[in-house]
């Protein structure tokens, strides 16, 4: 690793302390000074002969067995070797913990990021996830075998209906994405038994939506028609339903919204969706702000989708993976993706009573639906049945905060948004100014009419002060949007630590635009040029030839 | 709530801030008609509770002694190094790597993954990940698609029949056709995608030819043939590969493959259960603008240091929406990480070895199956580190060695109603002698 | 903003220069204040039928997208290839070396559907 030691900050520059507790790793005692650093490639320290991990040498019984078998033919062989890294254990280890120091993470600052819900994640649910008893299991071991894993999925999956207030729910499409891909094919699906796939061609999304809903609804061969929304932040229903007709066949709607809004005709949304005959699909990227509050089936909503990686705390990965199980209700439930857990043997109350209580249930048995048992089903969206590493830390989440433990999840993300709409309107625009949910939209457009300072410049400047900036630029509504979303989990002292530097940040755009332009200066590397990254992409190490076995490569004679 | 920070005091500071009396009125806004009418939610549980439910789910699985499954995913060592690494909160906790000044780490990683992910396939363009080799898969056949402008698919017979099933639904979404391409299945048949069945299935309409090397059954298939056979009609090659096997067979890039989409499971990735795993793309630097996903380049600072960001956004769905490659958004990075910990911590060498073992061990179990008189190989075509054997009751005997903790396989049956009395057999480095010894006895005893 | 005399805009801020039939094509250097720093152009083909106002090709910047729409129609006669390695062209010089196409146009009248150079520049404050 080599450091180099980068000029001192700009004067009025992050001051000592932070609220993320990170500063002793990287941050001098006194001025929030960084050593810059680089960590070269793994590729840099390979050296030919040096290994890590050593496998056992096969037996002599074993080879002269296999000698009875056809060998694999000349021409299939491979050519040319696969340069990777030849590296120790430590010097393995030490590079990617150096690169961990390189990441900002919810363990280490806070990480208001809008619409991605960075709650803690708790560590019993790391702990879950390496019980060897799941961890170790296959997906295709015999019933017999996998009685655990299908329970919890069977349980999560009841949780998950209980939660949302849908028919049924299936845990396979492996991001929220993928929820709404199988959503969507179901609407479809839907449409085409009742005679009505032909007619049925358009998906309307608020103009807050996520990018995700439109290009999902090109997955599915639909076009998508955007509706405004209201002075008040909500879907306009007038331009509603003038767009709704016998040729609509879905609403997707994000509720609460990407401006952090509470659909507060929400019941009239969907009374006009059924009205003309299409499906009511709620985008449940916000659950965390309503639990034990808001049901989408209750509302009348025939599709959601979770985002296990949002709501319920498993880790985000640095993009993944996440989890995306979709709920119904019962007109689509005929399509959901198979194969689902079902109880073959025993009955559903028992099953739930007991694992509620923390015992087996005596003769209960699970399995997965065979291949066909629901001939309307979309089929799979993925192979196995869904990130099951995902769904067992989601289960251990809802089991530890339980009923009353995920209602105060809720009110706490809401109550934090709130405070800090509240504690920061003096310094920022707020263009909707009402009552919130888990999140709140600002807009930095008076620092840039003012003083020149853009959104981009404030995130950059936040970066100085050990926070993750905000969601900046979406939803696309609001010019210059800070889309905050401070979570359950960040103490009150974190939260006053935030609006205190995001009020030196409105100061300093005033009186020294030109320091949060230079922003960041004490993270490893500054602004990064990414016209020329994309301009000429550089998306791979160079050995100085061709990837190994590439026909480029051979040609020249490697 | 188990994580909540707040004492009593910090809520009634902040519900004063706020000015309300109680948090029920940050929830006025939802009309009575449509709020929550049940949340039968059972309590919460100290974490010692839920560790005692989370033991008793584990318990109730039964992990085998000895097993020969694997069919897309398989029994290999993840080094604890591998699982020190992605144990790493820095990593498991950090968002999408979108402010990159505070995500070095996650994009080098990335580009570190990327880079090799093109040494092991051969190709010029990784993509920084997808759901599964099955979804890799999918998106790669509509990206050929995209391409060539065509919408039909070709697809052997051969190929995993969970990732057919999965092509099938992405192909349904935009109206693509899938055709089948019938593998030599037949008795004394060799197993694999004959080049002139796939010729008789292109034409000017097919997009992509879907191959797996090796495929579904372990068979190495003709590729170079099949590559050809796919390129005289204009078409693309997709090869759908597995990655440890990349260290004896020849690399996709070298034999002509246009896009290469794998299961990257088998490097360093638990089983559990079926995921998370991680998906390989990788393609030709000339379809980088159809390529779904996210890509990681190196670029510079204004201060000239070397860094990495998120590149060619303008592919995906949250900036091109309804005009996007794809709609996927999250997706595996941290398995990525994984793989890439778990290809850097085994080296060339050991890949190879992992091969070598895996492959031996498979022939090994065939051969003994066969000098015993158990069963014999289904298919004529050499093979990888899987193989189908024929024996008479196979799903009754698969089922009796379970219940004795042996997994001998997968029974054919299902996917395959031709094979019903088929299993196939998967052996990796994990795979000892005694397993072998201990698969033989157990279905001789069951004849 | 001043914009160059000899050209005429439309309102999807394209310019044309027209010269007998044949008409050089671009984007304004507004468009491409808007866009930001473009790196990608995604090019007609030569040969190819443009309609007047109809999309033909894309440019891209590092965090939008948009469509490129003809301001004429007529036949693309020739592409301006450097754009291909160098899409900054179209930021640094937009109405010099960043023009994108010529094309041969069907109906010179088209013209008059097109901005001067002060309507458009009140177009754009």
């Amino acid at each position: 690793m080599s450091v180099t030691e980068r000029p001192a900050p700009p004067s009025g520059a992050p001051s000592d302390g932070d609220a993320s507790g990170r500063g002793a790793a990287f941050s001098s005692p006194v001025g929030g000074e960084q050593l810059q650093v680089v960590e070269p490639l793994l590729f840099a320290s390979s050296r030919t002969g040096r290994r890590d991990v050593r496998f056992p040498s096969l037996s002599e019984a074993a080879r002269k067995a296999a000698e009875s078998q056809p060998e694999v033919p000349k021409h299939a062989r491979r050519t040319a070797t696969a340069r990777l890294p030849e590296v120790s254990e430590l010097d393995l280890l030490r590079h990617f913990n150096r690169l961990s120091h390189l990441n900002h993470a919810i363990d280490l600052g806070f990480y208001p990021l809008g619409s991605c819900t960075m709650k803690y994640n708790p560590k019993v649910n790391e702990w879950a996830a390496r019980l060897p008893g799941l961890s170790e299991s296959h997906p295709l071991d015999p019933a017999e075998l996998s009685q655990g894993s299908l329970e919890l999925q069977w349980l999560l999956a009841e949780l998950l209906r209980e939660i949302s207030g849908m028919a049924a729910v299936s845990l396979q499409p492996a991001a929220g994405a993928q929820g709404e891909l199988s959503g969507l094919l179901m609407t479809r699906a839907y449409h085409r038994s009742r005679g009505e796939g032909e007619q049925r061609t358009k998906v309307l999304v608020p103009d807050s939506s996520h990018g995700t809903n439109a290009a999902t609804a090109s997955m599915v061969g639909y076009q998508t028609v955007t509706i405004r929304s209201n002075e008040r932040g909500g879907i306009d229903l007038g331009a509603l339903r003038e767009a709704l007709g016998p040729d609509t066949a879905a609403l997707m709607i994000t509720n609460p919204s990407t401006l952090g809004i509470f659909e507060d005709q929400i019941d009239q949304v969907v009374a006009a969706v059924h009205q003309v005959g299409a499906i009511a699909y709620m985008d449940g990227a916000n659950l965390n702000a309503i639990l034990g509050r808001f049901r989408a089936g209750d509302a009348g909503f025939d599709v959601m989708h979770f985002n296990l990686h949002k709501t319920f705390s498993t880790p985000h990965g640095g993009g993944g993976p996440g989890a995306g199980p979709v709920g119904v209700g019962e007109r689509l439930a005929p399509f959901l993706p198979e194969p689902l857990p079902i109880l073959v043997e025993g009955t559903d109350d028992e099953v739930r009573r007991n694992a509620w209580a923390g015992r087996n249930t005596p003769g209960a048995r699970f399995a997965l639906e065979e291949e066909g048992t629901r001939p309307q089903s979309i089929g799979k969206v993925r192979a196995f049945t869904g990130n099951f590493g995902m769904h067992l830390r989601a289960y251990t989440y809802i089991r530890s905060n339980g009923d009353a433990g995920l209602r105060e999840v809720s009110d706490d993300a809401v109550l934090a948004a709130n405070y800090l709409r509240v504690r920061l309107t003096d310094a920022y625009d707020l263009p909707y100014d009402r009552i919130c949910k888990h999140e709140v939209v600002f807009s930095g457009r008076r620092q840039k009419r003012q003083h020149g300072v853009t959104t981009l410049d404030i995130a950059k400047a936040i970066l100085d002060y050990r926070i993750h900036p905000p969601t900046i630029y979406f939803p696309l509504i609001v010019e210059e949007a800070l889309m905050i979303e401070p979570t359950e989990t960040e103490s009150l002292e974190t939260l006053d630590r935030f609006v205190d530097v995001m009020h030196e940040i409105a100061d300093r755009a005033a009186t020294d635009p030109s320091a949060l332009k230079a922003a960041p200066t004490t993270t490893p590397v500054g602004r990064l040029d990414e016209a020329a990254a994309a301009r000429r992409p550089d998306l791979r190490h160079d050995f100085g030839a061709a990837p190994a076995g590439s026909s480029a490569r051979q040609e020249a004679g490697a | 709530m188990a994580y909540a920070p707040h004492t009593p005091a910090d809520r009634d500071a902040m519900l004063a801030a706020v000015g309300v009396e109680s948090v029920d009125d940050l929830f006025a806004d939802i009309p009575n008609a449509v709020r929550a009418r049940s949340f039968e939610i059972p309590p919460p549980l100290t974490e010692q509770e839920v560790r005692r439910e989370l033991t008793r789910l584990a318990a109730r699985n039964r992990i085998p002694e000895v097993s020969f499954l694997g069919a897309g995913a398989y029994r290999h060592l993840v080094p604890a190094a591998v699982m020190e690494v992605i144990g790493r909160s820095e990593f498991a906790t950090a968002y999408t790597p979108y402010q990159p000044e505070v995500s070095q780490g996650t994009l080098q990683s990335i580009y570190e993954f990327q880079t090799l992910v093109c040494e092991l396939t051969g190709m010029e363009v990784a993509s920084a990940s997808h759901y599964d080799g099955a979804t890799a898969t999918a998106e790669a056949a509509l990206m050929a698609c995209r391409l060539t402008r065509r919408d039909t698919v070709a697809v052997s017979s051969a190929v995993n029949p969970q990732v057919r099933r999965v092509l099938q639904t992405y192909c349904s979404g935009p109206g693509i056709r899938v055709v089948e391409v019938p593998a030599d299945l037949g008795e004394a048949g060799s197993g694999l995608t004959p080049g002139e069945a796939a010729g008789s299935a292109l034409d000017e309409s097919v997009a992509c030819l879907v191959v797996q090397q090796p495929n579904f059954f372990g068979g190495i298939e003709p590729m170079a043939e099949l590559a050809e056979a796919a390129h005289r009609s204009g078409a693309q090659l997709v090869a759908v590969v597995e990655p440890t096997s990349l260290a004896i067979l020849e690399a996709p890039g070298a034999y002509g493959a246009d896009i290469v989409a794998a299961e990257g499971q088998p490097l360093g990735i638990p089983l559990s259960f079926g995921g998370p795993y991680v998906g390989l793309m990788a393609a030709r630097m000339e379809s980088v603008r159809q390529m779904p996903g996210r890509l990681v380049g190196a670029t510079r600072d204004a201060a000239g240091r070397r860094g990495y960001v998120l590149t060619l956004q303008a592919r995906e769905q949250h900036i091109r929406r309804e005009k996007a490659a794809s709609n996927i958004c999250t997706n595996q990075a941290l398995c990525a990480l994984a793989a890439t910990a778990y290809l850097s911590a085994v080296g060339p060498h050991g890949l190879r070895e992992v091969a070598e073992l895996s492959m031996v061990q498979t022939r090994h179990a065939v051969a003994a199956l066969e000098a015993a008189g158990v069963a014999r190989r289904r298919f004529s075509a050499p093979y990888f580190a899987e193989a189908a054997i024929q024996l008479r009751n196979a799903k009754r005997r698969h089922a009796t060695l379970a219940e004795q903790g042996i997994v001998a396989g997968l029974p054919l049956e299902d996917a395959y109603p031709e094979l019903g009395d088929c299993l196939l057999l998967a052996a990796t480095e994990l795979t000892t002698d005694d397993d072998v010894a201990r698969l033989v006895e157990g279905l001789e005893a069951t004849a | 903003m001043t914009y160059p005399n000899d050209l005429r805009y439309s309102k999807d801020h394209e310019w044309v220069r027209a010269e007998g039939s044949t008409a050089t094509i671009g984007i304004t250097s507004f468009a491409a204040d808007e866009l930001g720093d473009i790196v990608f152009v995604e090019l007609p083909e030569v040969g190819a039928a443009l309609k007047q106002f109809a999309a033909f090709g894309v440019v891209e910047s590092v965090k939008a997208v948009s469509d490129l729409f003809s301001p004429v129609s007529g036949t693309v006669s020739e592409v301006n290839g450097r754009l291909q390695s160098e899409p900054e062209l179209l930021n640094s010089d937009p109405f010099g070396d960043g023009w994108i196409a010529r094309v041969e146009t069907t109906d010179g009248d088209e013209l008059k559907d097109l901005l001067d150079a002060d309507g458009y520049a009140k177009l754009t404050s």
